[in-house]
């Protein structure tokens, strides 16, 4: 099976001015390109999907990881990077 | 092509990991070992332990790093080896557990907590070293950290070896007692199975048997907390509908065992061998078979019902499982242990649970008496007649069973026995001790059954 370079950005916290900002700002300083974007408050929780193309950045995947996180807790928000595979596999056939 | 999963099932899959303990719970490369046969233990030990540090270098690795890159905890990588007894007639016991203390300390240098196939596989009669093997065991387990063994002593198309049995009980009590000042628990790392899987990746019964490959990757799945919270949610549905629901949540589960299995076997460089849809509990909350049987609607697990919920349980996991992978495999079925279950523990400690409740149990579901702490007193006649109770069980239905039973020393019924991790913890259960000593003292082999003819 091939493996793409495509990752999956969820980030789950209260609302607040910024939050676009500071994850962008992280994408654009590794050079992650963001495919699609989408936002919306569930349940009182600020969530926001994000569909990234890894294959240019400039960090490997553990530091971009790290850098995300720390821009989390920054911002006071749980930022999760997943492989997109692990989504096609458990809801597509 | 363009990214077609919707919002709602990325948070879904976030939640599974994050809420509801999904994980993959095991990555278990088998390793053959036939080509490392020398003159005495030290030689042969010597080469097994070259060759497990040389194929499985690199597994704990390649793990984190798919648990890195996927978000999925993988939480054990371990190693399943040839059943050590083929690789041993003609050797002593001395020899024998210096081969052992070789693989314990691959298992370490490699860093996988578990390592199995300190195994004979015996069912229709004893080979010299199948029998060495098994004398060795009680010093073997008490001597090893992560040395798994497994004895299997019965097969549908064999019959069951009642020499075996009768032995067996001898060596469970004396592996507690090697062990009673940890309660017992070389016992824990002790599996007595009648048709045991091949390529099963779960601990403690793994071993790489005789028709594999080289080398091969098994995974095993897990997520009773996922199931857990869908039966939760809908407490309204009838068991058809519940059934459709566990059977769509299965799925989902062995789809990322799937994943998971193929991307390590890829970056392995060793062939996928098999996805075990087992429902596997741990200790911690939310992580329990029991459950899920609780939600469907039974006021404690061990009740009247119980054996019902749990067959539709399973025959639900495994349906929505099979559509979900190409090669199912290994146990694949739900384990019911009880000290690594804390719906199960708590059921045995307020006595809603036991021990024959929970052999029927062992009818419609993977595996048997699993991790159950019995009083040390036992008799090892008793301990050999739960062995054979289970192994007929396995041996007519055609299914895998398995018996690991902790006879705690100086425990009797109501105390518990402490073993720790995924271990857990567990009550002393009460067994029924009318004696089976001449029953069992007859020894032989109990025929194959007449389905056993169906050629």
């Amino acid at each position: 099976m091939e493996e793409g370079n495509r990752l999956i950005i969820t980030v789950l916290g209260h609302d607040r001015v910024g939050i676009i900002y500071g994850i962008s700002g992280v994408l654009a300083n590794t050079n992650v390109n963001i495919l699609d974007i989408s936002q919306t408050i569930l349940q009182g929780f600020f969530t926001m999907v994000m569909v990234v193309d890894f294959s240019h950045s400039t960090v490997d995947l553990a530091q971009l990881k790290q850098l995300l996180d720390q821009k989390g807790q920054e911002l006071g928000l749980q930022v999760t990077v997943q492989h997109e595979d692990i989504f096609r596999y458990m809801h597509r056939i | 092509m363009p990214f077609k999963v919707s919002k709602e099932e990325i948070l879904e899959t976030i939640n599974m990991v994050q809420g509801q303990n999904l994980d993959i719970r095991t990555i278990t490369m088998g390793i053959n070992l036939l080509d490392c046969r020398e003159e005495d233990g030290k030689k042969t030990g010597r080469r097994v332990y070259d060759k497990i540090t040389r194929l499985a270098r690199d597994l704990v690795g390649v793990g984190e790093e798919i648990q890195r890159d996927y978000g999925i905890p993988i939480i054990n990588k371990r190693i399943s080896v040839t059943p050590i007894a083929m690789l041993v007639n003609g050797l002593g016991e001395d020899d024998i557990f210096a081969i052992a203390l070789e693989l314990d300390r691959a298992a370490a240098q490699v860093g996988v907590n578990f390592l199995g196939g300190f195994s004979a596989l015996v069912h229709k009669g004893y080979s010299s070293g199948d029998y060495n093997l098994m004398q060795t065991i009680p010093r073997v387990l008490a001597a090893t950290e992560r040395v798994c063994s497994s004895v299997n002593l019965g097969t549908t198309k064999s019959g069951i070896n009642m020499d075996a049995v009768y032995d067996m009980g001898k060596i469970i009590k004396a592996t507690a007692q090697a062990t009673a000042d940890r309660d017992g628990l070389g016992c824990a790392k002790l599996v007595v199975f009648c048709n045991a899987a091949e390529d099963n990746p779960f601990m403690a019964g793994a071993f790489h048997g005789p028709g594999e490959p080289e080398t091969v990757l098994n995974i095993g799945i897990s997520g009773p907390g996922v199931v857990a919270t869908v039966v939760k949610n809908n407490p309204g549905c009838d068991l058809g509908e519940l059934a459709h629901l566990i059977k769509n949540t299965a799925f989902k589960i062995t789809r990322t065992g799937e994943l998971v299995g193929r991307v390590a076997s890829k970056r392995l460089g060793v062939p996928f061998g098999i996805l075990d849809l087992s429902l596997a509990p741990t200790p911690a909350v939310g992580d329990s078979v029991a459950d899920i049987l609780e939600a469907m609607g039974l006021e404690r697990v061990g009740g009247p019902g119980s054996t019902a919920a749990l067959a539709m349980l399973n025959d639900a996991v495994k349906k929505g499982g099979a559509m979900a992978s190409s090669y199912v495999g290994g146990l694949s079925g739900a384990f019911i242990p009880v000290s690594e279950d804390a719906g199960m523990i708590r059921a045995a400690a307020e006595g809603a649970l036991s021990i024959e409740k929970l052999e029927a149990m062992t009818a419609v579901c993977s595996v048997g008496l699993d991790m159950i702490a019995i009083p040390g007193d036992t008799s090892e006649y008793t301990i050999s007649a739960i062995i054979a109770d289970e192994a007929a069980i396995g041996m007519i239905n055609r299914k895998t069973t398995a018996v690991r039973i902790i006879p705690a020393p100086g425990k009797k019924p109501g105390d518990w026995v402490e073993f720790g991790g995924l271990l857990g913890r567990a009550p002393v259960m009460p067994v029924n001790n009318c004696s089976p000593a001449h029953f069992i003292a007859r020894k032989g082999r109990i025929p194959a059954p007449i389905h056993s003819l169906n050629n």
